[in-house]
Parts: structure tokens; sequence; C-alpha cells
């Protein structure tokens, strides 16, 4: 499976995920700069971390408007794989590919620790490799996290089985105070209907090797490869 | 391309767009604001929000559903923000 990792101005994540993509079996990546237009040889897209155009207007807004992005929405609409991360969920909410918006954290502080979030759904290609109510050691660093939707839209989410990860604590428990960000019920982590896109603001690509403290981001890709 | 500097005929006006967070959105900001205001001694401040002001410039013929359409699709997300426009 080949991935391609989208490339703006002030991505920071890029490297990681195509470094991390690498090392996995049956996975390959490769950079796609923000103002190419074509995905043509890639099975998959990520939206990697960063502070893509400084975070200028809105974390995510200027992105939206790249060349690349509208290949993507084409990409997205025709049932490709799209994997939004931190930044990259921004941007995916702000080009309509998913509901919703990221707010500025709660506590308004930046955020940056290991997080545990819980897999609420099972059925995506994104999470298929996990099973329902795993929790994950995984890290967060963001200060604009903060998930919000109108309470229809979060109704549409629940019911659609489109939260796919929540922030919890080390039991699993989704209380308040394992919200790190204020996140409209503990979301973390949501699919678009037809449950081909996906935009979380943890990061899984920083969780897949045993250096770096924890491997639980394994699952995320081990979804992908696995037919 | 409006290049006010290059082309006397063409006359501009300044349009403010200004945008706030949705009453129903969180804004934590605004809360940090209205409590360092209860700090200054002054108890009686109620909610405070924060926004940003646009100051766009363009030529005098744009009509308002473009200056919407900029406002709507770009300056602000109507997910989380309202916005209003004074020229």
């Amino acid at each position: 499976m080949k991935f391609a990792v989208i490339r703006f101005p002030g991505s920071n994540c890029d490297q990681d995920c195509v470094l991390t993509l690498n090392n996995l079996p049956g996975a390959s990546a490769d950079f796609v700069w923000h103002k190419d237009t074509s995905l043509a040889g890639f099975d998959a897209v990520v939206v990697p971390g960063g502070f893509s155009y400084g975070d200028y207007l809105r974390c995510g807004a200027i992105a939206r408007f790249s060349p690349i992005m509208q290949t993507v929405k084409s990409f997205a609409a025709s049932g490709g794989t799209v994997l939004g991360i931190c930044n990259g969920f921004q941007i995916l909410c702000e080009s309509g590919l998913l509901p919703g918006a990221l707010v500025r954290n709660k506590g308004l502080h930046f955020v940056c620790k290991h997080q545990s979030i819980r897999v609420e759904s099972t059925n995506s290609r994104f999470t298929r490799a996990a099973t329902k109510g795993q929790v994950l050691n995984i890290p967060i660093a963001h200060g604009e996290g903060c998930y919000f939707a109108d309470d229809a839209t979060l109704a549409a989410l629940n019911a659609n089985d489109q939260i796919l990860v929540r922030y919890c604590d080390a039991a699993g428990q989704t209380t308040d105070a394992a919200n790190p960000n204020g996140s409209r019920e503990n979301i973390a982590g949501i699919c678009n209907e037809t449950r081909n896109v996906f935009g979380l603001m943890p990061h899984p690509e920083r969780a897949c090797d045993a250096a770096l403290g924890s491997t639980d981001g394994l699952v995320i890709f081990d979804s992908l490869l696995k037919c | 391309m409006f290049e006010p500097s290059r082309n006397e005929n063409l006359r501009a006006m300044k349009v403010l767009v200004t945008v706030l967070p949705k009453p129903s959105v969180l804004d934590p900001q605004g809360a940090a604001a209205a409590e360092a205001i209860r700090h200054l001694g002054l108890t009686g401040v109620g909610r405070v929000r924060i926004g940003k002001v646009i100051e766009l410039e363009l030529p005098d013929s744009t009509p308002d559903s473009e200056i919407h359409r900029i406002a709507k699709d770009l300056l602000s997300n109507p997910v989380i923000e309202d916005y209003s426009i004074s020229k």
C-alpha cells in the first residue's frame, strides 16, 4: 500500500509519517508537495500534523485552498482512504471532508503529553485491527484540539457510529478529567459517513516504535494494511 | 487583480469584517479576559467574547454578495463563528 504524505509549508510531522510508514511491512510512503495536483499511483493519503501556513486565520483554513486539496477531495469522494492527523484533522474539517471544527483548548494551554484514547468502533478501515473498547496510549500535541459540533451533528455522528476514538483515562473511562482539551463528548477522532476519511488529534505515527515509549499507534496503520 | 496604488481611476473602499465565536462555542480566551476584567475591580462584566476584525480594501463596485462570500467561505468558519460586515 502506497501512502501519499501531503507536505504544506509549515507541516512538521510529515517526516515522522513517512519514516513510520516506510518501516511497516507492506507499506511505503512518499511526500507530495501541496502545489502538486496528482495522486496517481497512491492508495491512501495522510494529511500530517504541523502548522500549515502558520495557522494563519484559523488552523487549516488556508491549506484547504492548496491545489493538492482539490485532488484529495476528489480522491475521498471516489472512496479513497484519507487519514488526517492533528493539523491534518483540522484541515479535513475546514475542507468540509469531516463535520465539525477544532477550536482553542478549553484550558488555553498547548497540551503535549501521552494520552489514553479508547477505540469506540472497529467498523472502519482505520480501526478494524483493534478491539472495541481497547485503550491506546498515544501522544497528543496541540493548542486547538477542542472538537466542536452542534447538537444535531453530534447526534448524527453517534447514530452513524462515526466517532472512532474518545479521550479516556488509563482504565478506559471517558471522564471530564480525562478530556485534555474540552472536546465535546471527549471526541478524539471521527470518520465521515462513508467511513473512508478519518481525522484525529492524537499522533499514532509517534507511537509506532518502542524507543518512543509506545507502539499503540501501530493498530491504526495495521488496520489500513489489513485487507 | 485589484491594485489600487497602480490604478488611480479605480475607487477603493474599506470594509471591516468582524468575526466572533458563536454563543454556543466555548470561548476560553473570552472567559479568561472576563476574569481579568474582574481583577481590575469591575465586577459588573458579563460575557466577553474574543474574535477578530479583518480590514479589506476592495473596489467600490464590489457587490455585497461577493463580500459575504469572502466572509463566509474564508474569513469565518460558519460551524463555529458568526460574522458581520461594516463599510
